[in-house]
């Protein structure tokens, strides 16, 4: 188990830098000039040249990738032109709010759509099935933005005679009159660390809508995945063991039926983290919530080189990372993989 | 031989497949008995309703598009009027099923030892550690070797003979008073096989437990069974004690398994004797003799409906034959 993981960490090394290579001649091959998106269409050709200079846009590109590595590798991700922060630490603020939303709507996902799509194929073809499968298709059809906006309006800003269901903010990660103490930017866990509950019962709050609108495609997946996944198993030969043995109809699910049926919807659920973790640009944009997608889009409009290099080599850095987790999770629920 | 009041009574069981387009009779009203310790061979080639009858009675059918009438009486139960929740209670330590194919039989994610004890918690007072320990005994006396390491691996660590004594194991954790084996050494390499049907026949002698076993090789009933039904497209076609159906074997079909064997003492050469055609060659029995198709003696008179279950003038009375031109008694 121990040799696995050794391997599969050695073996994101190539992969991040290749990635690393990749991007750097995608983000060059873009069309635009960093120091003109910087200084607007009337800037002067001097001071253009001065950015140039500044950034070494003006260096060939071998050697500004080289330099552009060393300060990767020594932590350094660089300093946007445009805000004039260092990378890092916009995102160490940016990113635990993508992680808060992330995780909510993962667990929203997970811990509804696991037993959705189990009681879905136990009762198949019945009217919970018909209503799960035809509602996960909605779920998954309906783009991000419309459920956000319909969210917002009905649980947070009020229709017209339903104005008692609008009971959750409607923006940001926290009411500012608040004023809490923040240590790691995760506004529930600083909540839970410092003691100050209500502040972490507002952040909880703030993460209902947002997590459910980013959460619903992901859990239209897993309860599409898991009920797929209990009906093949169910047919197997060994539930028919466990049922010759007379074993209560509870043990037979959870040891026999859901144990087999979840090992796919685990490959699902780490795919859903890495895209998730990715930024959801559009739920943090509908809810204010300030997270990496939004200053991802940001950067992008800006042809922010800096932001754009750290923040996505960032992000294929999580994605291997959660694959990671997903193969060793996948050897811990499997054990065939595990002797190799 | 007089025969103990039995211990399971299957009288006229039918079990009929319902698809959206076909109906398909799979046994078509079945009867046989087992008697307390006796051990009765069912025998026939792939879709002769051989498995389903004891899926049936067992209640592990699918319920959805499944028809099952008749009756199964089991020590004065009726198991087909059970419910789901009284079955579970039986099978286990009253009735207990060892599968054809011990790598998908068992769950491959779940270690052999916790899969054994399972079934010892399900049913007995006995708590995690007790139950272990007795798995590690059972285990042990089904010849599997180390068991106490064997107990923590996993299906897939285990050599094909070492599961399925594993799943022998379980079927009999709880001391069953009837043991179902389907085709139990038909995924087995030959030698193993026989070490496996040794092992199953040492246990059951030792513990009187009655047995079924389902087979479509004669060489399993001939060194294990005391009763043997034969069954061809659902129906049992002929029933007999072991060694007057390997002595005085009546029916075509019977003859034809026998005859299908290869023998040693033959000359070199002398081709084989396989019964013509598949077993999807067949007729309804409403309207003529199944096996009809297929048989070399079938005569017109085949082509006639309800061919009993009957037994011959010149054959033992627990002999029944479902035949019309059934084979002579051999001399000899």
């Amino acid at each position: 188990m121990l040799r696995f993981a050794v391997r599969r960490i050695l073996l994101m090394i190539p992969v991040l830098f290749g990635l690393s290579v990749l991007l750097f001649l995608w983000l060059r091959a873009l069309p635009g000039d960093p120091a003109r998106a910087l200084l607007g269409e009337k800037a002067t050709d001097e001071a253009i040249a001065r950015i140039n200079a500044q950034y070494g846009f003006d260096q060939p590109l071998l050697q500004q990738y080289l330099t552009y590595t060393g300060q990767l590798l020594r932590g350094d991700f660089g300093i946007s032109p445009r805000t004039g922060e260092p990378v890092v630490e916009t995102f160490l603020l940016r990113f635990p709010a993508t992680v808060e939303l992330a995780v909510a709507a993962l667990l929203f996902a997970v811990a509804l759509g696991i037993p959705l799509g189990y009681l879905a194929a136990k009762r198949a073809g019945g009217v919970l099935d018909t209503l799960t499968v035809s509602a996960s298709l909605v779920g998954v059809v309906i783009p991000v933005f419309v459920l956000a906006y319909l969210l917002k309006v009905v649980f947070a800003v009020g229709l017209p005679g339903l104005e008692f269901l609008a009971v959750l903010p409607s923006s940001g990660r926290q009411t500012v009159t608040i004023n809490a103490t923040h240590v790691t930017n995760f506004y529930v866990l600083d909540g839970l660390l410092t003691g100050e509950l209500d502040a972490a019962w507002d952040a909880i709050l703030h993460l209902i809508l947002p997590a459910i609108a980013l959460g619903s495609i992901p859990l239209a997946i897993v309860v599409r995945m898991t009920r797929a996944s209990v009906l093949d198993v169910v047919h197997e030969d060994y539930i028919r063991t466990a049922k010759a043995k007379g074993l209560p109809p509870g043990l037979i699910s959870r040891r026999h039926v859901l144990r087999n049926a979840l090992l796919p919807v685990v490959t699902i659920i780490g795919l859903q983290t890495g895209a998730l973790l990715a930024g959801a640009v559009l739920t943090e944009g509908v809810f204010a919530f300030n997270g990496i997608g939004s200053y991802l889009f940001e950067a992008i409009s800006n042809l922010d080189y800096a932001v754009l290099q750290g923040f996505i080599v960032f992000i294929a850095l999580i994605y291997a990372v959660v694959n990671l987790v997903v193969d060793l999770l996948y050897g811990l629920i499997d054990p065939r993989l595990r002797t190799r | 031989m007089t025969r103990r009041p039995p211990l399971l009574e299957i009288d006229d069981l039918s079990v009929t497949f319902r698809r959206r387009n076909s109906v398909t009779r799979a046994v078509d009203g079945v009867s046989y008995t087992v008697a307390p310790g006796e051990i009765v061979g069912v025998v026939g080639e792939s879709g002769s309703g051989k498995s389903v009858t004891v899926l049936a009675l067992m209640g592990l059918l699918p319920r959805r598009g499944v028809e099952v009438t008749g009756r199964v009486r089991y020590n004065g139960k009726d198991l087909l009027s059970l419910s789901e929740g009284a079955m579970a209670k039986l099978r286990g330590p009253e009735i207990a099923m060892v599968f054809q194919d011990p790598i998908s039989s068992l769950n491959p994610v779940v270690p052999i030892g916790v899969q054994v004890a399972e079934v010892l918690l399900a049913h007995t007072r006995t708590n995690k550690s007790a139950a272990m320990a007795e798995s590690v005994e059972l285990l042990r006396r089904c010849g599997i070797p180390d068991p106490e390491r064997r107990l923590k691996e996993y299906p897939h660590q285990l050599s094909g003979g070492m599961r399925q004594r594993a799943l022998i194991a379980m079927a009999l954790a709880c001391k069953p008073k009837l043991l179902i084996c389907d085709e139990p050494t038909t995924a087995l390499d030959v030698t193993i096989q026989a070490q496996v049907l040794e092992l199953l026949k040492e246990l059951v002698t030792d513990a009187g437990t009655a047995m079924i076993m389902i087979t479509h090789d004669l060489g399993v009933v001939a060194g294990l069974c005391d009763q043997v039904n034969v069954m061809y497209s659902g129906r049992i076609v002929e029933a007999a004690p072991r060694t007057e159906l390997f002595g005085h074997p009546r029916h075509r079909y019977t003859h034809g398994l026998l005859a299908s064997i290869p023998r040693l003492d033959a000359p070199r050469g002398e081709p084989l004797h396989p019964i013509p055609g598949t077993p999807r060659d067949t007729i309804a029995w409403s309207k003529a003799c199944a096996f009809a198709p297929r048989c070399v003696h079938a005569t017109d008179e085949c082509v006639r409906p309800d061919i009993g279950l009957a037994a011959l003038p010149d054959s033992p009375a627990d002999h029944p034959v479902r035949c019309v031109h059934p084979a002579e008694v051999s001399h000899g």
